[in-house]
């Protein structure tokens, strides 16, 4: 509001208010010029053409929503690929979802024993199509320093498919989002019609 | 600092009320037998000058001869502790169960039932804990292959 005097009045000021409301509604009545034109740059800078497949795999690709589960030691390594040192969500990995309904990736982190392995199995049917499985660690991978024993079950594609194998016990953070990325190369090679 | 208990000072007294309990005793543990564990545990967490109120762990061990299950007692108002022991044979082993006086002894006594095939006589509950229902077979004892 422009009022040239210091000493101005309440009434002064409503009034100068009230003159700049009256402008900016005039001036956002006045039609855009070259209306045709000016959205067809529009047009041509926003809109792509590319193949459904592209897109989607686009998507899916960047927003790979892996559960928060964690079964052993390799959990913490988990924990710290999401923290702010190595920092997953540079490469979209680490929106961490509660609900199996909600995740993408099924990061097996840690030795799976035979009594968890239901448990494991049932989170793996609640996710959503499409999925991917990624085994953590030597123990995930097969059983690891417990493959022999009574109560560990030995590799966890004994109970689930996996899409990746991450070496290690327990794998640096590095090789954990290698990983990741590994399987965002498989997520690239996906078609439309595919199915699982 | 909790304060450890002579075994043979508390073997004495519990001698004096039960004299058949103790069966042996070293400088850091009671050994009593099992027959008499309820009445031996219930005196000592209800003597006053003892207290024990508190089960820091309960556990067991094969020692191949005979297995032996393990009290770690802790008194929360004197800040002492002893370990109570006590042996049974691998083909007879039947322990009573101190969930009444302890209900931290519940899911402690089940682990030890699940991998030693101790039974413990009284417990509410007494199944597997670690390991599924139709395993075979107690793997923590030496001859489990």
């Amino acid at each position: 509001m422009e009022i040239d005097k210091l000493d101005y009045s309440l009434s002064e000021f409503d009034i100068a208010e009230g003159k700049q409301i009256e402008a900016l509604r005039a001036e956002c009545r006045q039609p855009i010029e070259g209306t045709e034109e000016w959205l067809d740059k529009e047009v041509r800078q926003n809109v792509i053409m590319s193949s459904i497949a592209k897109v989607l795999n686009w998507g899916r690709h960047y927003s790979t929503w892996p559960l928060g589960s964690g079964l052993a030691c390799c959990a913490m390594e988990m924990v710290a690929t999401s923290s702010s040192r190595f920092d997953m969500t540079r490469f979209g990995m680490d929106v961490f979802r509660a609900s199996p309904r909600q995740a993408d990736l099924f990061i097996v982190a840690g030795t799976l024993t035979w009594k968890m392995a239901p448990a494991v199995r049932r989170l793996w049917e609640q996710m959503a199509e499409p999925k991917w499985v990624l085994a953590m660690g030597a123990c995930a991978i097969s059983g690891g320093t417990f493959a022999h024993s009574y109560s560990v079950v030995p590799g966890v594609n004994r109970i689930i498919p996996v899409d990746v194998y991450v070496p290690g016990c327990p794998p640096r953070p590095e090789a954990l989002i290698y990983g990741v990325m590994m399987l965002h190369k498989k997520i690239d090679k996906r078609s439309f019609r595919q199915q699982d | 600092m909790t304060k450890p208990l002579v075994g043979e000072e508390i073997a004495k007294q519990i001698s004096e009320h039960f004299p058949q309990a103790v069966v042996g005793f070293d400088r850091s543990w009671v050994l009593v037998n099992p027959a008499a564990l309820l009445e031996v545990a219930q005196f000592l967490k209800d003597s006053p000058d003892l207290d024990f109120d508190y089960l820091t762990c309960l556990t067991g061990t094969d020692y191949l001869d005979y297995l032996e299950v393990v009290y770690m007692l802790t008194s929360m108002r004197h800040n002492h502790s002893v370990v109570l022991k006590l042996r049974c044979t691998r083909d007879t082993c039947e322990v009573p169960s101190v969930v009444g006086l302890w209900r931290g002894a519940d899911f402690q006594e089940r682990e030890v039932y699940d991998l030693l095939g101790i039974t413990f006589v009284g417990h509410p509950n007494l199944k597997r804990l670690f390991l599924w229902d139709g395993f075979q077979g107690h793997p923590l004892r030496r001859d489990y292959l």
